[in-house]
């Protein structure tokens, strides 16, 4: 008469999560049972096509990008834990955890943790460098067929140049945490438990 | 020694006998026969009281369990969502998002931030989206004792464990063999009442003996589920020549509708027992069945459903314009094809109580007799129907905005969601056009534009 989803997720298990991501027990295992209905190979762990039948995630013009972003590099398979891991970073900052033990590994969730996720998101070849094209390819995704090249080029250039201070073209991360820094705290999922 | 064996073989034959014919004479007198009349001995009704009193204390007995076992909060499933989220059209949020610019940034142009709203869309359509978890099963309250909706249920005390056992035995060894034993004589009933009466010439006693026969045998069959119908709003009922439309929980909903009125059903032909069942159906009334080639021509399929409404006399045909059985928490998209054979819709809505049996027929996961096994070995199936009042369509209206129209209406009475996805979703991917539609309305903030009016 045990439950089903936490026999498969061990107390220790939801322990490491817990310290390493920040999440409480009861997110955890809401969140363990969204990982397995995804799941339908029932394999323990998600492919991208497993992804793509979300319907809302399909239609997202930033969909693949964001998919992407839970499969480490030149991986085609992402775990819970992985899984866990990369929503760790759309947690909101709570108060109490200003105060923490200062030698403590920076959270997940951090200001500069969640700008570096969303950098990441422009930066495809980790160059540490928003290049002109990669700015591009993720403008063309948003607009699809509805803006013309030279328009769309003459919007990042305009992008770049506004952000870009020390003239090499690109957007530096120092650069980008200028721009997105008083955004950053809309990228957070508040999970209602 | 052997004349002992076989003495006690013979008795225990002749008590096999009379067991048997006991039974049979319980099943006939105590239910078939006021089934087929309609009547009820109230046995079911005390059934269900006695069932909801145990739920309800088997609910408070795990609430205090949980209390208290441990710190942890009961955690309870979240009809709305995993995520609290904002609930603007993009155009809203996006301008949210943007009031922080500076001026330096003209208005309408692109910044690196937008990224972020659609990062923040995706990634909680990852951890909670509407869609999907139609298709599978409704998460209930609490725990109702059956095994099958056990998900975050753990042991709690003794007694709740030996109720549960009871019920186990119960279920399986006494309302089951009793339900298949109702199910196979209802079936068995239809096809030879059908056959008998098809003989019979086209006259008023036809129709009469029709419906009688088929009236009782779905009576039978809702009986093998021990099921309670409540019926609302008997007014509104589809009269001959209308068109009956319905939500989709699984393929009992027309035993449940048809326990109330004669319907033309309408569906592909099949062959094996169901194919049986089916042109006995045909003999002694009209249904529409159609071939596996013929559904695919939509205008094919439109013309004989004209052609069967315009004869004023034939029964109401029931259709279920999703298209696929849906987990009774939303009404999904409706197929626009059923809208535009003309005629008088008339909507019905169909809402299961899930704490007596989860009726969502979940075909990726469960085949037709792996169902009907699980069907017959729950508790009881609790429905109520609601009629609602006839809609025809409006002058300038089209048929999909006809469709949806009815849709939220049956949405509403029924106290579901009304969804704008499509039912197929269940097994098809996501239109491309969805996602165009996005990068369109995108497209015009950044070049300035005003979006389109429905965003």
């Amino acid at each position: 008469m045990g439950s089903r989803a936490s026999t498969l997720l061990r107390e220790e298990e939801i322990e490491e999560i817990k310290k390493e991501t920040g999440f409480s027990h009861s997110q955890i295992t809401r969140l363990y049972s969204r990982f397995t209905s995804l799941d339908k190979g029932e394999n323990g762990t998600l492919s991208r096509e497993d992804f793509q039948r979300i319907p809302e995630l399909a239609i997202n013009p930033l969909g693949d990008r964001i998919i992407n972003a839970f499969f480490p590099e030149g991986e085609d398979q992402v775990n819970f834990r992985g899984f866990m891991r990369t929503l760790a970073h759309f947690r909101p900052i709570e108060d109490n955890e200003k105060n923490k033990d200062p030698i403590a590994s920076e959270p997940l969730n951090s200001r500069s943790n969640k700008l570096l996720f969303a950098f990441r998101l422009y930066d495809l070849d980790r160059d540490d460098k928003i290049s002109r094209d990669e700015l591009l390819q993720v403008l063309r995704m948003m607009v699809g067929v509805n803006i013309s090249d030279e328009q769309l080029g003459s919007i990042a250039d305009r992008t770049i140049q506004e952000a870009d201070q020390n003239g090499d073209n690109s957007i530096s991360f120092n650069e980008f945490i200028k721009v997105g820094n008083v955004y950053i705290l809309y990228i957070d999922i508040d999970i209602d438990i | 020694m052997t004349d002992l064996c076989e003495g006690g073989m013979e008795d225990l034959w002749s008590i096999a006998v009379v067991l048997l014919q006991v039974w049979f004479s319980v099943m006939i007198g105590f239910i078939m026969i006021p089934a087929m009349f309609g009547l009820s001995l109230g046995v079911t009704s005390v059934y269900i009281q006695i069932l909801v009193k145990i739920l309800e204390w088997a609910t408070l007995r795990i609430e205090r369990g949980h209390r208290e076992r441990s710190t942890l909060p009961v955690p309870a499933p979240l009809p709305f969502g995993l995520i609290q989220r904002e609930g603007g059209s993009m155009e809203q949020e996006m301008g949210e998002l943007r009031r922080y610019r500076t001026q330096s940034i003209s208005r309408g142009e692109f910044a690196l931030s937008d990224s972020f709203y659609f990062y923040i869309k995706g990634l909680e359509s990852i951890v909670d989206d509407q869609v999907t978890q139609r298709f599978s099963s409704e998460e209930l309250v609490s725990w109702n004792l059956l095994t099958r909706t056990n998900h975050n249920f753990h042991y709690i005390s003794l007694r709740l464990t030996i109720i549960w056992g009871l019920g186990v035995i119960i279920r399986y060894c006494v309302l089951f063999p009793l339900r298949i034993t109702l199910a196979i004589i209802g079936l068995t009933w239809l096809v030879i009442g059908t056959t008998l009466v098809g003989f019979l010439p086209n006259n008023r006693l036809k129709n009469w003996l029709s419906e009688l026969v088929h009236l009782m045998c779905y009576r039978i069959c809702a009986r093998g589920l021990s099921a309670t119908i409540q019926y609302h709003n008997k007014e509104n009922k589809p009269q001959k020549g209308g068109i009956c439309v319905a939500n989709h929980t699984s393929p009992i909903d027309i035993v449940i509708l048809a326990n109330d009125g004669c319907y033309a059903m309408v569906g592909q032909s099949h062959g094996g027992l169901m194919g049986v069942i089916q042109r006995s159906m045909v003999r002694s009334c009209p249904h529409v069945w159609f071939e596996r080639s013929e559904m695919r021509d939509r205008n094919a399929v439109t013309s004989r459903l004209r052609a069967h409404v315009a004869a004023k006399t034939n029964l109401p045909i029931l259709i279920f314009p999703e298209g696929t059985c849906i987990n009774n928490t939303s009404v999904m998209m409706f197929k626009k094809g059923s809208f535009e054979i003309g005629g008088t819709i008339y909507p019905v809505a169909i809402k299961y109580d899930p704490r007596f049996g989860d009726a969502f027929w979940n075909s990726a996961k469960y085949n037709m007799v792996n169902y009907l096994l699980r069907m017959m070995t729950s508790w009881a199936i609790v429905v109520n129907v609601w009629y609602l009042p006839p809609m025809t369509r409006r002058e300038g209206e089209d048929a999909a905005q006809f469709a949806n129209r009815v849709k939220s209406a049956i949405a509403h009475q029924g106290g579901l969601l009304d969804m704008a996805w499509d039912g197929s979703l269940k097994r098809a991917k996501v239109k491309e056009e969805f996602k165009e539609q996005q990068q369109k309305m995108y497209s015009s903030m950044v070049m300035g534009k005003k979006a389109p009016a429905n965003a």
